[in-house]
């Protein structure tokens, strides 16, 4: 049995023994009430900053280094500098849409922690002159909705949120909305297109970022819940404060989610870039290693769209850059431990399944490609593969993001790793991410793909019909 | 004839009057339609178009992108077993194929007597708590083949107050108290800098720290 | 290139040559111009660019090192370097082409598409030879209907998203839409609502694969059996510019062709099939005369024309009238002017059906084009008929510049339209009360205005401060139950705006070919009067009348006076097509000797025709056509004409021929070039030119020797408390003859139905659809009836021509306005 030492109020968190800059709160049962976050120094950062030039709010937050936690780490406060001048209104959007396989932190920061995101919301609006808040949450996390439902209501009835804000001149609405099962929805242009009503497509690039044109056509400022809920304590503790955590070029603390066979799962939150995956799925506060009996296998690095990972990138430590050029991402934050019972093909396909069906039918080589890589997998799962369709597969996987995958190294094959990120045919990442999975196994685990397919040479029976 | 009844259409255009457009509440709109009948009816999305000045083609392109909408009745409760990566490596799949059996549906099936609709599903944000499922989006976690056989026994005898009905997600809604609100802030109608913004103007090293409030 | 022109181009490097682009321009365009076609199926250059298909990937640099990008949505940028044809490129176009073949039937030999189809040509051209993919494909149930008109073959369907495009940004009938997600995406519509679309026969000819099918055309011929000529539709004054494709001397199939300043190539439904009129079993294909039990009958060609030659004879000019002419070519009219103005000296001919304008409106105020209309930045008053329902291609273009283009959109109309969801300000006066309205939104514009026709004042002036940069008036008859006189009087009011010009609104096909060939009582060809053109045109012709003859409804009234003994019907129906039936019956039955030129019987033929001449159609005669703006464009010949029919100018001559006069007149070019000569306002109508202007036209400018009309400035009496003063307008669809006989688009007209102000409709006291009676001085309906808030309080409207009780039984012609009376039935 894997140890527990979780916080039973919040399943999943673990309460490691590092610096706590967005968890703070979690050991309190109640720490989504408004009573005991102000208790615990809540909207005292919404104070400050209100007392401040908005321009001094972002400069702080410019200078403390806030990456982006959904997924691409972009710094929060070069993004918020994208905004055209004078093209108002600008808008606030809020990236609840938490769904990546593998991944969850959002959720928990949503449950247990919703007045530390709406402070964050709030003071992010002041600094920038963004004029509305959408809070756009994950359709299937009704409590995360109910949290923040609540909080807002008791945000706006104590004067934090709404018209003329705490007296000043400050004023902004946070809505609270939310989607209804769709992962694509996750990218930012996509999750405008659903705030405004629409089917989640992702937009078209260019314009690169929302910050040109957003919401409505306006400059929005879409960023990721945990961002925005490392702000109050950024305006509160001091950019410089906020560095003397993690690596120098990815300050703070990050929260990632450990799943799969090691002995403690659970999410944490931890030093970004000083700590490494072997510290984390390996060190006693953390994952205290791979489950009895067992050994690694591979792991997924940074959610489902990473490419995988193996015993050699172990040391790698926890930030973007070494990550990338290793061949993979930290994305967001999900990592994923397969130990050597894993059926390599089996958990490919359950991943490439998964962008078959988020595919949002945009693109043609993500629409068509994801399902036939998906079709092609579950033929040699079902012992009807041919000997050409691992080829096909690479063929397929290059339709949809040409060149070379960005993979790990192989020593053993001596093969070097390819830097991530991969090319694409597609507007958005998502058909591209398919192939990580594939991409991964069929380099390193080769093998297991021919021994299931050397058995049959025939065109199975199905498709003989639907040929003829 | 209306769709909705008389207070979730009040809280319809309470919603609306949320967004710069009408048309953002599109994907609000049919969660409150489907809190209100289970499912997502014709005639609940025709209502929708005209709360929201769109046809009823462009609501169902809409909602049917989103799988949480249902355009058929589903049963009461709504048995979302996830099956990705990392609960299927922790038993994810037999815990599905469990579910099937003792439901006796397979998954996207309905039970006889419109209890259950099982499904399988793709993450649910839960994935250090393998295998983990969810009904009606509340989380059962670390699911065992027993611990589901009492989850739908406890169903089944009316012992799941904490689970409502198929259709309602957070038990509490927003509300904006009249008054209190900043108001909704729409391309047309707010071209100017918001007025805090001029606080920036005030010139460097000034006494005036607090932009003259 | 001038140095202005010059600063503000980009060079752009495409397979190793450089060529010079505007900023903006998308870099497929580009490659295109510069000869480098990039294959695309979602792309559509007069839509905003998807990017779904991505099958125009090419290699780009802009000196970040070469990628793939979609060349459909990424406008051209200084020193970009383009390859078209690289190894790279061309393994991702084969990959997409491989990719939309996955779930893609091979069905091309039962498909409409096989032959001319996009996806085909370019697996042929580029693609792999074989499938890699064994699985089964997408399955959907084979073609679903989903309109009247149109078919939707799902599996074909490669959703390039150019038909949900359409509807939706195009059209603004969002009734089609993707429905579902990923792989299981498919375009449908909402159950129980169809695609009725006005437009929608443009999802068909954008499709690039056999999904879309519409239901003229569907297993009629292949595409390599059509022929095809380049022509103009003629359903409407837009000037629409098609393509006629034939198989086997039948018109099968009218395409949009992309005219730059007209119709971009979208075509409303009522053009686009209008054709299968022209293929009904009814047509005439001999000459018809009514026999002793008052039966018509066919008859040669020779005894038609001896018949219509006597009854001329046997009487004085004054006493023979002529209606009509719209359907006719340029060259036709022309003719006819002649032979009616010339030679039988008869100024009583008028081409307007007493449903148009005076003809200083539509002739002497300044003349705007589409363009003008559409400028970004300027004004559109609307002041006529609801675009979308009389001139489809003109609303598309409208739509397209409020929306995309910034322009502002006022309406002055009777009641809510098409346009309305799009227009900044909706002014809705009492009926009658034009002028006095705008009379109020000119003294508005920096000054006060006061409540007036019904509006209030703030409306007034929030309009009036909308107006800005250069404004066109869209100028029309709305209202049929309105005079033409006071919309006149209007239009000379809205003069008075600073940089203001017309777009004539007149809706029947070529009306402003018959005004420029003098088809209208006082005219002459050329814009001009009789007094101003008789030196040219006397020059020519064998006479021209002295003073100004009677238009339709004093045709008709003299007529029915006993004081005309030769009618001549060119092409008109007065039964359906006159505002007052009682009116326009009591003409044809008082009139001597009524001779008809047209396609099929019509109720006016039934009932008074004494001589049928088969006329040839459009498609069956060369010749050109004028559109609303004035643009001349050819229509040329692409079949035969049934039977023995002929081209209406042929038939002129014959007569004229037979009553000792030489027209000198043997083919649609001398014909064209004796147009030149008489009108100077023609005098850039060479053949050079319209062979130059073969796509776009010839617009022939100015307003020739027509003043603006004077303006009478008379008050209109309000009616009683008892009373509602009537709005007629015109739908798409009414029950006009050549809908009847188009098979595929008979059952979409609408049905008859009273509307009332709400105030006015909750003082009958009825529930919606409740059958009430409609009552005026001329006559009654029943109808039932409905609230519509659009209307100004104390009107009624009851739709133009609808099936049953026509609105003409109400309409007094020769009155200013027609009260009616609605009460309970």
């Amino acid at each position: 049995m894997p140890t527990h030492s979780y916080v039973p109020h919040a399943p999943g968190y673990v309460d490691n023994e590092g610096p706590k800059i967005v968890t703070s709160r979690f050991g309190y049962e109640d720490s989504f009430t408004l009573e005991r976050y102000q208790a615990t120094g809540g909207y005292q950062a919404l104070r400050s900053a209100l007392d401040k030039k908005p321009a001094e709010i972002h400069s702080e937050v410019r200078e403390a280094t806030l990456l982006g936690r959904g997924g691409a780490g972009f710094p929060a406060g070069i993004k918020w500098g994208f905004l055209p001048p004078g093209k108002f209104p600008y808008y606030l959007v809020v990236n609840g849409d938490e769904s990546e396989p593998g991944t969850y932190k959002d959720r928990l920061l949503m449950e247990r922690d919703p007045h530390q995101l709406i402070e964050g919301c709030l003071i992010t609006c002041y600094a920038l002159g963004l004029q509305q808040c959408f809070l756009y949450v994950r359709g299937e996390m009704a409590l995360a909705q109910e949290r923040i439902a609540q909080a807002l209501n008791e945000a706006y009835a104590e004067g934090y949120i709404g018209k003329n804000i705490l007296g000043t001149e400050f004023s902004v609405d946070i809505v609270l909305t939310w989607g209804a099962g769709a992962y694509i929805v996750g990218e930012e242009t996509a999750l405008i297109e659903s705030l405004e009503g629409n089917r989640g497509m992702p937009r078209l690039k260019p314009p690169y970022f929302p910050a040109a044109v957003g919401l409505y056509g306006q400059p929005t400022i879409v960023n990721n819940v945990e961002t925005l809920s490392n702000v109050p304590w950024v305006i509160e503790n001091g950019a410089r404060q906020y560095k003397t955590y993690g690596s120098e070029k990815s300050p703070g603390t990050r929260m990632f989610a450990v799943s799969g066979h090691v002995k403690r799962p659970g999410v944490y939150e931890v030093e970004h870039g000083v700590t490494s995956f072997r510290d984390l799925l390996y060190g006693d506060n953390f994952c205290q290693g791979i489950r009895d009996g067992h050994e690694l296998k591979m792991f997924v690095p940074g959610g489902g769209s990473a490419p995988w990972f193996f015993e050699e990138q172990l040391d790698l430590p926890l930030e973007a850059g070494p990550v990338g050029a290793a061949g993979s991402m930290l994305g967001s934050g999900g990592i994923v431990v397969m130990d050597e019972t894993t059926d390599a093909v089996k958990a490919a396909l359950r991943l490439v399944r998964f962008y078959a069906r988020e595919s949002c039918g945009k693109c043609t080589p993500c629409r068509e490609g994801t399902t036939w890589e998906e079709r092609v997998l579950q033929r040699i799962l079902d012992g009807e593969g041919r000997p050409s369709d691992i080829e096909l597969l690479l063929d397929i996987a290059d339709n949809i993001s040409p060149g070379p995958y960005p993979v790990a190294a192989d020593p053993a094959q001596e093969l070097d790793a390819i830097p991530f990120p991969p090319k694409q045919t597609t507007i958005c990442p998502l058909g591209p991410s398919s192939v990580a999975p594939i991409a991964s196994t069929i380099r390193r685990f080769r093998h297991e793909y021919e021994s299931k397919i050397t058995k049959r040479d025939v065109i199975p029976v199905a498709a003989e019909k639907a040929m003829s | 004839m209306s769709f909705f009844d008389t207070s979730n259409l009040v809280l319809a255009h309470e919603i609306i009057s949320r967004y710069p457009k009408p048309k953002s509440a599109t994907i609000p709109l049919l969660h409150l339609a489907q809190e209100q009948h289970g499912w997502v009816s014709d005639d609940a999305m025709r209502e929708i178009a005209e709360l929201t000045g769109t046809t009823p083609a462009e609501v169902k392109g809409t909602g049917s992108f989103y799988e949480m909408f249902k355009f058929h009745p589903v049963g009461r409760y709504m048995v979302n077993v996830c099956t990705n990566l990392s609960c299927q490596i922790l038993g994810g799949e037999e815990l599905l194929a469990h579910a099937e059996e003792t439901l006796g549906v397979k998954a996207g099936g309905t039970t006889a007597d419109g209890m259950f609709t099982l499904e399988d599903v793709e993450c649910i944000a839960a994935c250090t708590e393998a295998p983990c499922l969810q009904v009606n989006y509340r989380y059962k976690l670390r699911v065992g083949t027993e611990d589901f056989d009492q989850m739908v026994h406890d169903i089944r005898d009316g012992r799941a107050d904490d689970i409502p009905e198929h259709g309602t997600l957070a038990l509490v809604r927003q509300a904006i108290p009249a008054g209190t609100g900043a108001g909704i802030t729409a391309p047309e109608n707010a071209r100017e800098a918001p007025v805090w913004m001029a606080r920036n103007d005030v010139p460097e090293g000034s006494d005036d720290k607090d932009g003259g409030a | 290139m001038s140095p202005a022109d010059e600063a503000n181009t980009v060079n752009v490097t495409i397979n190793g040559s450089e060529i010079a682009a505007s900023p903006g321009e998308l870099l497929i365009d580009a490659c295109e111009r510069a000869g480098a076609y990039i294959p695309r199926f979602c792309y559509h250059s007069r839509m905003k660019p998807v990017g779904m298909c991505r099958m125009c990937l090419v290699e780009v640099d802009t000196g970040r090192g070469a990628a793939l990008q979609p060349s459909c949505m990424l406008p051209v940028s200084d020193g970009m370097t383009v390859e078209t044809e690289t190894d790279l490129t061309k393994k991702a176009q084969d990959g997409v082409l491989e990719f939309l073949l996955v779930n893609h039937p091979l069905d091309c030999p039962v498909c409409d598409k096989g032959g001319e189809c996009p996806l085909q040509d370019q697996t042929v051209a580029f693609g792999p030879g074989e499938s890699r993919f064994v699985e089964e494909k997408r399955h959907y149930e084979k073609p679903i209907a989903i309109s009247d008109t149109v078919y939707l073959d799902r599996e074909r369907c490669i959703l390039c998203d150019r038909c949900t495009r359409f509807a939706n940004d195009v059209a603004g009938d969002a009734l089609i839409h993707f429905m579902d997600r990923g792989n299981n995406t498919q375009v449908n519509t909402f159950p129980d609502e169809p695609f009725a679309s006005y437009f929608s026969g443009n999802t068909v000819q954008i499709c690039p694969v056999g999904a879309l099918t519409a239901k003229p055309y569907r297993f009629k011929a292949r595409p390599w059996d059509l022929e095809e000529t380049i022509s103009t539709a003629w359903t409407d004054s837009v000037g629409s510019r098609i393509t006629v494709q034939s198989s086997r001397n039948q018109v099968l199939r009218l395409l949009g062709v992309d005219a730059d300043p007209v119709n971009w190539g979208w075509l409303s439904d009522k053009e686009r099939f209008a054709f299968e009129a022209l293929n009904s079993e009814e047509r005439l294909g001999a000459p018809l005369v009514r026999n002793d039990q008052k039966e018509l009958v066919a008859t040669g060609w020779g005894d038609a024309l001896d018949r219509a030659v006597a009854a001329l004879q046997g009487t004085a000019p004054e006493r023979i009238a002529m209606i009509g002419g719209a359907r006719l070519t340029n060259e036709s009219q022309y003719a006819w002017a002649k032979l009616a103005k010339g030679v039988l000296g008869t100024d009583n001919v008028d081409a307007q059906l007493g449903d148009g304008l005076p003809v200083e409106a539509v002739l002497g105020l300044p003349r705007a084009t589409i363009d003008d209309a559409c400028r970004p930045g300027g004004t559109i008053i609307l002041m006529g008929p609801d675009p979308k329902e009389e001139l489809g291609a003109l609303y598309l273009r409208l739509r397209h510049a409020v929306l995309n283009d910034g322009a502002t959109l006022i309406e002055i109309t009777p009641r809510a339209g098409g346009l309305s969801g799009l227009a900044s300000h909706s002014l809705h006066p009492r009926p009658g009360e034009l002028p006095a309205l705008t009379a109020a939104l000119v003294a508005a514009v920096g000054g006060e205005a006061v409540d007036t026709a019904g509006v209030p004042a703030e409306a007034i002036t929030a309009a009036a401060a909308a107006v800005a940069g250069p404004v066109t008036v869209v100028l029309g008859r709305a209202s049929l139950a309105e005079t033409g006189e006071s919309i006149a009087d209007a239009a000379v009011n809205l003069n008075a705006l600073d940089d203001v010009s017309f777009l004539s609104a007149l809706r029947r096909g070529n009306i402003h070919g018959a005004l420029d060939a003098g088809l209208s009582p006082g005219l002459l060809p050329g814009r001009a009067t009789l007094s101003a053109g008789s030196e040219r045109v006397g020059e020519v012709w064998p006479g021209v009348p002295e003073s100004a003859g009677l238009d339709t409804a004093g045709i008709l009234a003299a007529s029915a006076a006993g004081d005309i003994d030769v009618l001549v019907l060119l092409g008109a129906d007065p039964i359906n097509d006159f505002v007052d039936h009682a009116a326009a019956a009591s003409g044809l039955e008082g009139a001597g000797t009524v001779i008809a030129i047209d396609l099929v019987r019509n109720d006016s033929i039934e009932m008074a025709a004494d001589i049928v001449f088969a006329a040839a159609g459009p498609t069956e005669s060369s010749g050109t056509f004028t559109n609303l703006e004035g643009r001349v464009s050819v229509c040329e010949q692409k079949v035969t004409p049934p039977g023995t029919a002929r081209p209406d100018w042929m038939l002129a001559t014959e007569l004229a021929h037979r009553l000792g006069a030489d027209l000198g007149l043997d083919s649609p070019e001398s014909i064209r070039a004796e147009l030149v000569s008489v009108s100077p306002v023609h005098g850039g109508l060479s053949e050079e030119a319209l062979a130059a202007g073969r796509i776009d036209g010839v617009l022939v400018e100015g307003n020739g020797d027509i003043a603006a009309p004077a303006g009478t400035t008379a008050g209109v009496p309000s009616n009683d408390a008892y009373s509602l003063r009537l709005v007629s307008t015109r739908s798409m669809y009414d029950d006009g003859v050549a809908l009847r006989h188009s098979h595929s688009s008979r059952g979409l007209a609408r049905g008859l139905d009273v509307r009332l102000s709400p105030t006015e409709f909750d003082k009958l006291g009825v529930k919606p659809g409740t059958i009430v009676k409609v009552e005026s001085s001329r006559g009654h309906l029943l109808a039932p009836a409905f609230a519509d808030p659009s209307l100004p309080p104390g009107s009624a409207h009851v739709p133009w021509s609808a099936s049953g009780s026509p609105a003409s039984s109400l309409i007094d012609a020769g009155a200013p306005f027609t009260d009616v009376r609605v009460e309970r039935s």
